[in-house]
């Protein structure tokens, strides 16, 4: 443990994100892990003073607990590139890839993998071509309900399950309140799954799937942060078959987008067993209820130990 | 070397027997009354208000920085010096004698006379708030509100599963025609009515006052109809251009709760409030005190009754006054410049400006927006039970500096302009329809209070 002691990590989390109460969970959770195995832990807020910070003290890694812009869309792993700053997660070009849904969905879908159908809009389009007739075009091209989000961004912030058209414009308006472009996609029924993905220095492992069941059947922001209104299930109940494709799509999602270190890849698995893309998430939610811890515990990984191997990774460079 | 993870041979690891978890054991055990109170994407957007970047316009906390420090360290110098061990101890279950007494001159200001007998010390005048609800409210009794309320009022009478009914308010308050026929329609319908719970001197989140005749008029239907009062004042005094009327307590002394504090004219950190009540409520609500917290701070209260007997405090009152009108104008006038096209109350006093946006904005849906430009403001949503005021918002001028206020102002200008734009490219649609997913009880951070 003699190394281990010395260590010294970073780690960030806050920031103005619309997730920033959900990274400051994460972040703590991260910092307690690392504490319990001896790291001499700081934990910040970004801010203005941040890179003269990493300048002066030059920690041995950073751990960028960090959810939405900027710790994920690759703008800060940019900065700590250029600062020769060891980081914990995806290289800045790879998280600015998956951190935009449609274009991790196109370079998914031309590894092989299986994502439902969608087009993405931004909200000038609807200026210039008219919402009706737009509107009207979507109807014609997509059978049953949709799933109307934000292009990027995570803890289903502005997403809404459109079943009724009537509905759509409300779910458009939603979605472009929190950014520009909005996608809207194919609702995929099935076993909702989200497969972690580790790599602390010897390749991407999948961890055990874990399947999905919010109370109210939508895995809301109410329901991914308020335990007791969803049901885990580890490993998830599938096929040995099914499930082992699954594991092969995260691992193929993973190195696709060009990830590193850790990710969580989200999947519906129909019912004659295709999981379906649905996005890969740079920085996993990593607070008490969220799937990636519960995934390192169900392989039998202490996740302050896995979150030490991955500073670990990142020191080394 | 810490201990090697583990390493799967492929890129998967062996299959175990599945397993399930909803990560809260005791989900089938709480109360009834505990439904609703989840995790909130709302709630949760207001973490970023505590970034320096953001000019928060949610807060409701007082500028405290206009307290001058040499003031609290006298007073907590005195106790110290002259009252330790006492300040140290439990005390009494209806709180210091001397501060009662003190809290009696006070209220003088606002036109009460009191026993010092009927004065029941609290932590904060939230904590009263839920002692009175807990003595009246059975599940499902009525409790009369004005349309909007004071959001953390809300949030305890849910908690006693009490029936919330929203009454008519105008630009004057609450409307006394429209409480008659609240009154009467409840009543058809065979509801228990048990208290009107009202904020008539510089409203939150209004900024409405209610006037002298109709606190009188309003005090006489709920005699006439046998519905107790809570009138909870934290705002009269600090009133800008004329005092408010004087406190309904001030006419009825058997029909009314009334509800005070020091968070507004002295600091919320010491979480001293009170309750006047009549004397068989006041007997009930000693006891409920005692088996909640024992007693209410005796440090806390020593150190405010210290401050009131060393310091001119009714100086102090007018110089927050003063910080405040200079904020009150600073929103004012930047709402002038900025959304000239919109309408707000203007308020003669208190904290709270509130805001009416153009027809089909939804305050609650564009707060994301908000946060993208760095302004924070709390939607009407969260004052109402019914669903009410997605066309409103609250905005608070007590914290921020005038500057940092005109700024914010600006920024919201952006927010709903954009949102029009928004709206508009979506103009050849049919009106949008309201989200109408079942909502968590909105409990609002401290801050927002």
């Amino acid at each position: 443990m003699g190394r281990s002691v010395a260590l010294e990590v970073l780690v960030l989390a806050g920031g103005i994100s619309h997730e920033r109460d959900i990274s400051l969970r994460s972040g703590r959770r991260v910092a307690d892990g690392l504490l319990a195995h001896g790291v001499r832990v700081t934990l910040r807020d970004p801010d203005a003073t941040l890179l003269g910070y990493i300048r002066d003290h030059r920690p041995d890694a950073i751990w960028p607990a960090l959810h939405g812009a900027s710790g994920e869309d690759g703008a800060l792993r940019g900065l700590l590139d250029f600062l020769g700053a060891p980081y914990v997660g995806s290289r800045s070009e790879a998280a600015r890839l998956a951190w935009d849904k449609p274009t991790a969905k196109t370079l998914a879908a031309r590894a092989g993998l299986s994502t439902p159908t969608s087009i993405t809009l931004p909200r000038d389009a609807f200026r210039e071509l008219g919402a009706v007739g737009i509107l009207e075009q979507i109807s014609d091209e997509f059978a049953g309900p949709l799933v109307v989000k934000p292009a990027q961004g995570g803890s289903s912030q502005g997403v809404t399950i459109v079943e009724d058209r009537e509905r759509l414009p409300r779910a458009m308006v939603d979605a472009y309140t929190y950014g520009d472009v909005a996608l809207i996609e194919q609702r995929i029924s099935g076993t909702e799954i989200a497969v972690s993905v580790l790599d602390a220095g010897d390749g991407p492992i999948a961890l055990p799937a874990v399947e999905i069941e919010p109370n109210g059947g939508v895995y809301s922001y109410e329901a991914r942060y308020t335990a007791g209104e969803t049901r885990f299930t580890t490993p998830a109940r599938l096929e040995p078959a099914v499930y082992d494709r699954a594991l092969e799509a995260a691992v193929t999602a993973h190195t696709t987008l060009g990830l590193r270190h850790l990710s969580r890849v989200d999947f519906i698995v129909d019912a004659v067993g295709t999981p379906w893309f649905l996005e890969a998430n740079v920085m996993p939610g990593l607070t008490e209820t969220s799937v990636y811890p519960m995934a390192l515990e169900a392989a039998g990984y202490d996740a302050g130990l896995a979150y030490l191997a991955l500073a670990e990774a990142a020191a080394k460079g | 070397m810490p201990p090697a993870l583990p390493r799967a041979g492929g890129y998967h690891l062996q299959m175990t027997e599945s397993r399930g978890t909803n990560l809260d054991p005791w989900y089938g055990s709480y109360a009834e009354r505990a439904a609703g109170l989840a995790a909130s994407e709302v709630r949760a957007l207001f973490a970023v208000a505590s970034r320096p970047e953001v000019v928060s316009l949610a807060g409701g906390m007082p500028y405290v920085s206009a307290l001058p420090q040499e003031l609290v360290r006298g007073a907590l110098d005195r106790v110290v010096a002259d009252h330790g061990p006492e300040a140290l101890q439990y005390g009494s279950g209806q709180g210091l004698p001397q501060l009662r007494e003190q809290i009696l001159e006070v209220m003088a200001l606002e036109g009460i006379r009191a026993s010092v007998d009927d004065v029941v010390v609290t932590t904060g005048s939230q904590h009263a708030l839920e002692l009175v609800t807990k003595l009246f409210i059975d599940p499902g009794d009525v409790v009369l509100a004005e349309s909007p309320t004071y959001v953390t009022a809300l949030v305890v009478f849910r908690s006693f599963q009490a029936d919330v009914q929203h009454v008519p308010t105008d630009d004057e308050g609450l409307n006394p025609e429209g409480l008659r026929q609240r009154i009467a329609e409840l009543k058809a319908a065979g509801k228990r009515i048990k208290f009107l719970y009202t904020v008539p001197s510089f409203g939150n989140p209004s900024g409405v006052t209610l006037p002298w005749q109709r606190r009188v008029e309003i005090l006489e239907i709920c005699r006439a109809e046998g519905i107790l009062v809570l009138e909870d004042n934290p705002y009269g005094l600090l009133w800008f251009d004329q005092p408010a009327p004087q406190a309904m307590r001030s006419v009825e002394e058997d029909g009314v709760v009334y509800l005070g504090t020091f968070s507004k004219t002295l600091a919320p950190g010491f979480r001293v409030g009170w309750a006047l009540a009549p004397h068989a409520i006041r007997e009930k609500l000693i006891l409920e005190n005692e088996a909640a917290i024992l007693s209410p701070s005796s440090f806390a209260q020593y150190t405010i009754s210290e401050y009131l007997a060393g310091a001119d405090w009714r100086s102090q009152i007018d110089a927050f006054r003063g910080v405040y009108r200079e904020r009150r104008d600073a929103m004012l006038e930047a709402l002038d410049d900025y959304l000239p096209d919109l309408s707000w109350t203007e308020p003669n006093g208190g904290f709270y400006v509130w805001l009416t946006l153009p027809e089909h904005l939804d305050s609650k849906a564009m707060l994301p927006r908000a946060v993208k430009e760095l302004v924070a403001y709390t939607p009407g949503t969260a004052f109402y039970v019914d669903g009410g005021g997605r066309s409103n918002i609250r905005l608070s001028f007590c914290y921020p500096t005038p500057e940092f206020i005109r700024e914010g102002i600006r920024r919201l200008s952006v927010v709903i302009n954009g949102e029009l734009d928004l709206l508009g490219a979506f103009g050849q649609t049919k009106p949008l329809p309201i989200a109408t997913s079942t909502e968590p009880v909105f409990v609002p951070p401290t801050s927002l209070a």
